[in-house]
């Protein structure tokens, strides 16, 4: 559709504009966390301070376990991703082509919990935790998260839909059904896996009421939680608070700006679940 | 057996290297025997299904009866489980505070998707051209979906800010003394979907932009010939055949919506005078706050009776909407 330069150019204020109010205050967290605190409040508020105060961020890793908080986060993501796409793309695999009693049964259960809200799960899982004594451990997160009925479904769509044929032909060549899942599936896979990954990354890496709920001392907290209490106890102390908040979505940016399209895809194929 | 990178089959059997050979007669020789343990389906489909059902079993299937079961119940978590019948149940109609919950997840619903739903559906429309800069926009709307929502309050809280918060300041341009907003029972409220539909834009933005794609230039065309202007175009096109994308984004919007959990806790903690609080949160506050196991649960089964029904609704529409 060729579109007149008026419109285009209309398009792209009107765009400007949605961004700048998108970004804008991601802009203002990071010039906040440069001032001196006496610089915050001032009205009317003023975009930077003085002189750029980076020691803001020093002061603020000094009096909070940041990177302690960001290695939490990183091992229970990093723990629940691996393994989430290692049991989702087999189980995936087994329901796209193993023939077996009770698959379409198994199947239907997986699918009739993905419209379960999480909240359902949540207090059993609690009481579970409790009882075996893991409360207050990164365990407690993980065992969880290990397990995803929505992965299991998302990496079975895809597999039906690599032809027979390229199966057929490892089959007569002498390969188990695992080395076809290993050898063919998988490395065909590999888009879909980018995709089901980053789903698994950003969900894990911002989860908030899980670790809430299982998690009490300083040094096992992940960042989400971390921050949030880090709100609770400096709440005036908005340059460190902001250093910090600025920090804790850098890592998930950075993911983001690289695999921009990743992303793309997955909401995308998020969507389509639904048509 | 690798795969070539462009995913052609190495097996093929024009192989030049004589592969082929080998392929058949090991084919043969397999065809002649009973088909051996290793090769079974069941038991590789044992074996690998284990890890999985194992997870779902424990901490989903076994869950998902277990919290019907405590809805039951009365139990704090210590030695006193005790059947109540369907008192939780009955306890709930009674609840004062379980209806102002439930009337503000529905007034947070019922504002903040139809609102966040026309925004982004507009902003597809804006994005669905052959634009320069169409990555940075898209990457710009995109940034609150992924980053987490403790980030996101922390920020917004600070904008809220009565005094030096911004978006005050930038009220007072036009005249206007915002606010008190988080600390206003009338307010805050507001604010909380602000923040919400300002964080979910990019995420619904990019559902409706892959719909729009699969619309066919054809219809524009034709369109353009009558010399249909653009207001007919989007009213008599874009609209009736997104309108599946549409109202799948509006039952995933709605369910999310009844789910609301972190930017309440994290922004307004249910206050002032529970004007935020939701169903989840009301439902977190009972079962580890309260430690009223039953109650909680039976709260989090009507959570699941409603999404059960927006999704059931979302079924219906499938199965009827073949038109398209």
């Amino acid at each position: 559709m060729k579109q007149p330069t008026w419109v285009k150019l209309a398009a792209h204020l009107f765009l400007i504009a949605g961004s700048a109010v998108m970004l804008f205050p991601f802009i203002w967290t990071i010039a906040t966390s440069l001032k001196d605190l006496s610089e915050v409040f001032t009205y009317p508020p003023r975009f930077v301070g003085e002189r750029l105060k980076f020691e803001n961020y020093s002061a603020m890793i000094e009096r909070f376990p940041f990177f302690r908080f960001s290695f939490n986060s990183l091992k229970i993501t990093v723990i629940v991703t691996i393994v989430q796409l290692i049991t989702s793309s087999m189980a995936g695999y087994v329901f796209a082509r193993l023939r077996f009693r009770f698959r379409e049964g198994l199947f239907g259960l997986y699918l009739a919990t993905l419209m379960i809200p999480p909240q359902v799960t949540m207090i059993p899982n609690f009481i579970l935790m409790k009882f075996y004594g893991l409360m207050d451990t990164h365990a407690a997160l993980i065992l969880p998260m290990l397990v995803s009925a929505f992965g299991t479904f998302l990496l079975r769509q895809f597999f039906i839909t690599i032809p027979d044929s390229l199966e057929e032909a490892a089959k007569i060549d002498g390969c188990t059904p695992f080395g076809i899942y290993w050898r063919i599936f998988v490395p065909l896979s590999k888009p879909a896996m980018a995709t089901l990954g980053i789903f698994i990354i950003m969900g894990t890496w911002n989860d908030f009421i899980n670790p809430l709920i299982f998690l009490n001392s300083m040094d096992k907290m992940t960042l989400t939680l971390g921050l949030a209490n880090m709100q609770g106890m400096y709440s005036t102390d908005w340059p460190s608070l902001m250093a910090a908040t600025g920090l804790s979505v850098l890592p998930i940016i950075i993911v983001f700006l690289f695999a921009q399209d990743l992303f793309v895809r997955g909401v995308t194929l998020s969507g389509l679940k639904g048509e | 057996m690798k795969l070539k990178a462009d995913g052609t089959n190495p097996l093929n059997m024009n192989n030049p290297d004589g592969s082929n050979v080998r392929v058949m007669t090991s084919g043969v020789k397999f065809m002649k025997l009973a088909k051996p343990l290793l090769y079974r389906d069941g038991i590789w489909a044992f074996l690998m299904l284990l890890p999985n059902l194992l997870g779902f079993l424990m901490f989903v299937l076994l869950p998902v009866v277990a919290t019907f079961v405590i809805s039951f119940a009365s139990w704090d978590l210590t030695s006193n489980f005790k059947f109540v019948g369907v008192d939780n149940y009955t306890h709930l109609l009674a609840d004062e505070t379980f209806h102002q919950v439930l009337w503000n997840t529905i007034y947070f619903t019922a504002v903040s998707v139809p609102i966040g739903i026309v925004i982004s559906l507009f902003l597809a429309n804006v994005l669905n051209q052959k634009l320069r800069f169409i990555r940075f926009y898209r990457a710009a709307f995109f940034i609150p979906v992924i980053s987490s929502m403790v980030a996101v309050a922390v920020i917004w809280q600070w904008i809220y800010n009565p005094q030096y918060g911004l978006l005050n300041y930038a009220l007072s341009w036009l005249g206007i003394t915002g606010p008190t907003w988080l600390t206003s029972t009338k307010w805050a409220m507001i604010g909380i979907m602000i923040t919400a539909i300002w964080k979910s834009l990019g995420f619904n933005m990019l559902i409706f932009l892959a719909g729009l794609q699969g619309i066919s230039e054809s219809y524009y065309e034709a369109a353009e010939i009558d010399g249909a202007k653009w207001y007919s175009k989007f009213w008599n096109i874009t609209v009736p055949l997104l309108s599946p994308t549409t109202f799948f984004v509006t039952v995933m919007a709605i369910i999310n919506s009844f789910q609301v959990f972190d930017t309440v806790y994290l922004m307004t903690q249910g206050g002032p005078a529970r004007t935020t609080s939701v169903l989840v949160y009301y439902i977190y506050q009972n079962a580890f706050q309260y430690f009223q196991m039953g109650y909680a649960s039976a709260i989090a089964y009507v959570l699941f009776f409603i999404v059960l029904m927006i999704t059931l609704l979302q079924f219906w529409r499938q199965n009827r909407s073949n038109v398209y």
